[in-house]
């Protein structure tokens, strides 16, 4: 793919205007994923539909970038009671803006795919979790849901068949963890947003006690995508490992930043120059965090041949996350930046595990008296100790988020960190 | 303050969003938000209406009001102005922005004009990263691409 990828026409977000009106939608072949399924569900089983799901690859667009179909599959046999799909559209990942796209230009497309999983799941009841302060986009979604239901897409007895589905929308009050999928869970239930110890996964225990399982709402937007046109064209679709449409969103100091919709396994550095119009001012890179703020950092000179996709990341020494690009010019100071990252962390931290609470508080704290001059060298050895001793102790992955920038940034940039520390009053001479 | 009470009309608009959940419980973060566009806060005494409507723990309603930025555990300006100062917003002038919105209004972040029209906060990442740097007003419209004088005609305008 990698030199046609310009030519690629978007599939999330086509260009077609007004798409978020149904019978925009359902003039462009909209529902008839859905439509394929329940008309002839002797062909498209429960079990058939999972495993295209899967053979096809979607990686969770949430970030963790686990197979959609996969996941799927965990669910335990029905056994009569409730079962759920929580999509979670609580995008507060510093960098990350793409859901909302979806939301407000193609929402129909996410509750095809979600009523499709909910389908091959056996699950009655759909929740859509919203971050609160997405209120606009919350009302403009609502207005989508109420249409599929007056059209018969949802409710009872979807389009004459026996298949029942209802989905409720629901947002959130501000809190960034409540988008990590056990936090999402408690703030479903109306309580405080606190991450639950894993396992049992929500398969076994999520909702109410009941099986459950957690999509990101990007990720649900490719499924009807699978369905009406194979496993196999749709893992044709950029990276090998990590195929499909991604939504990128580039931020920071680009000219044109904005949210772009190509394949996976596009060179980076033609993302921030020929799709978001290269850097501002006419100045030179320094450094690109790939996929939201938890991604480790890659200085220019590491992104020759980079491309967007979990196995070139990886190898480049990062990750693909959220594919929320946030690009830095020569100008960029790096400890300013880090100093930020880790003073969002340690505001976001819900406080339940000892290290995660005080070792947030720790970076940032320490980061502080670097970005002020009052750093001294051996500060630096005492913020990777810190992370040391935080990562993979914690209930959730809101910990390790905090460690990994912090470690990379100050290994990758080194040099910019120890002057900051030699030039402060409290250098030893 | 007098006896604080919903209306037969958002006591109705409470049935239907008990309604979504099966237990009353899982109602408290949306009854907050209908006492919170009410009351403009949810204060303590909002707080144990919102518990008694939904017959839940008062300390239940208290942990999840706090736990959550968006509400308003205090009285605040008529026009709250949420700046974004995180990564992308920082790099784009985020703090420029907020520092003149200070001087403008002559308080700082976290505080309130004394004719109580506004309040000032620096936020996290509110998804608008694209369209750096940008403000939210009270948990509603977000403004973006912000410069000066973007800033000060809105000020001028609300
Ligand atoms: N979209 C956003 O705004 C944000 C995204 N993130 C992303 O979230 C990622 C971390 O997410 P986590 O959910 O903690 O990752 P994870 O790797 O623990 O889980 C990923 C998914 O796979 C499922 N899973 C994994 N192993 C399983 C097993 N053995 N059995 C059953 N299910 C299993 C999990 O339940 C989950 O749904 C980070 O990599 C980060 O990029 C983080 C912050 C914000
Ligand atoms: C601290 C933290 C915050 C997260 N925030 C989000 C989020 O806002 N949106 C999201 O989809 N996933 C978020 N995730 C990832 C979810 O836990 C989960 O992996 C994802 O929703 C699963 O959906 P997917 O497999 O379709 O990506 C977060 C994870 C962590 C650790
Ligand atoms: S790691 Fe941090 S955010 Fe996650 S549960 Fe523990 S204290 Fe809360
Ligand atoms: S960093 Fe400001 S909106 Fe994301």
């Amino acid at each position: 793919m990698a030199q046609d990828w310009k030519s690629f026409e978007p599939l999330l977000i086509p260009d077609i205007p007004n798409l978020q009106q149904i019978e925009v939608y359902e003039g462009n072949g909209g529902y008839d994923a859905l439509k394929k399924i329940l008309n002839d569900q002797n062909e498209w089983s429960r079990d058939n539909v999972v495993n295209e799901v899967k053979q096809a690859n979607i990686r969770g667009r949430g970030g963790a970038g686990f197979n959609a179909g996969l996941k799927w599959s965990f669910m335990p046999d029905p056994d009569g009671g409730p079962r759920y799909l929580a999509c979670n559209g609580d995008e507060s990942e510093p960098g990350t803006f793409k859901d909302r796209k979806i939301f407000e230009f193609n929402p129909h497309l996410f509750i095809e795919g979600a009523l499709i999983a909910a389908y091959a799941m056996t699950i009655d009841t759909i929740y859509v979790y919203i971050r609160g302060e997405y209120i606009s986009w919350v009302e403009k979604f609502q207005k989508a849901v109420d249409d599929a239901y007056e059209k018969g897409y949802l409710g009872e007895n979807i389009m004459g068949t026996d298949i029942s589905i209802d989905l409720e929308v629901t947002y959130g009050a501000g809190a960034y963890i409540c988008g990590e999928e056990t936090s999402m869970l408690e703030s479903l239930e109306g309580k405080r947003g606190y991450p639950r110890v894993k396992p049992p996964f929500p398969a076994q225990k999520g909702l109410w006690g009941r099986p459950t399982t957690i999509n990101n709402i990007e990720t649900l937007a490719n499924v009807p995508l699978v369905i009406n046109n194979g496993a196999q064209w749709y893992s044709d679709l950029g990276a090998e490992e990590h195929p499909g449409p991604v939504l990128y969103g580039i931020s920071g100091h680009v000219n044109q930043p904005g949210v772009y919709e190509y394949p996976t396994g596009v060179p980076v550095l033609e993302l921030i120059n020929d799709v978001a119009g290269g850097i501002r001012g006419g100045k030179d890179l320094k450094a690109l965090i790939p996929g939201g703020s938890s991604t480790p950092v890659l200085r220019a000179d590491q992104l020759e041949g980079v491309t967007m996709n979990s196995d070139s990341l990886k190898d480049a020494g990062s990750m693909m996350g959220t594919a929320g690009m946030v690009v830095m010019d020569e100008d960029t100071d790096m400890v300013d930046v880090l100093w930020r990252i880790a003073h969002f962390y340690h505001h976001e931290s819900c406080g339940q595990c000892t290290p995660c609470r005080e070792g947030t508080g720790w970076l940032e704290k320490v980061l502080l008296k670097i970005k002020n001059g009052e750093g001294e060298m051996k500060d630096l050895d005492l913020l990777l100790d810190v992370g040391n001793q935080m990562e993979g102790r914690t209930i959730c992955a809101l910990a390790d988020a905090a460690v990994w920038p912090v470690r990379h940034t100050i290994n990758r940039f080194r040099d910019e960190f120890e002057a900051r520390c030699k030039k402060s009053t409290h250098a030893v001479a | 303050m007098a006896e604080l009470s919903f209306t037969e009309e958002e006591l109705k608009e409470i049935e239907q969003l008990k309604a979504k959940f099966p237990t009353a419980k899982a109602a408290t973060l949306q009854v907050l938000w209908v006492a919170q566009r009410k009351y403009g806060h949810v204060e303590p005494e909002v707080q144990n209406l919102v518990a008694e409507t939904l017959d839940v723990p008062k300390s239940h309603v208290h942990g999840v009001a706090s736990f959550y930025t968006q509400y308003y555990k205090e009285e605040k300006g008529k026009f709250v102005l949420d700046v974004c100062t995180c990564l992308s917003c920082q790099l784009c002038g985020g703090y420029d922005i907020l520092h003149h919105l200070e001087e403008k209004l002559g308080i700082e972040a976290g505080e309130t004009t004394d004719d109580g029209m506004f309040s000032i906060q620096s936020v996290e990442c509110l998804g608008a990263c694209g369209y750096a740097p940008m403000l939210q007003v009270t948990n509603g419209v977000y403004v973006n691409n912000l410069t000066k004088e973007k800033v000060d005609t809105l000020i001028d305008n609300l």
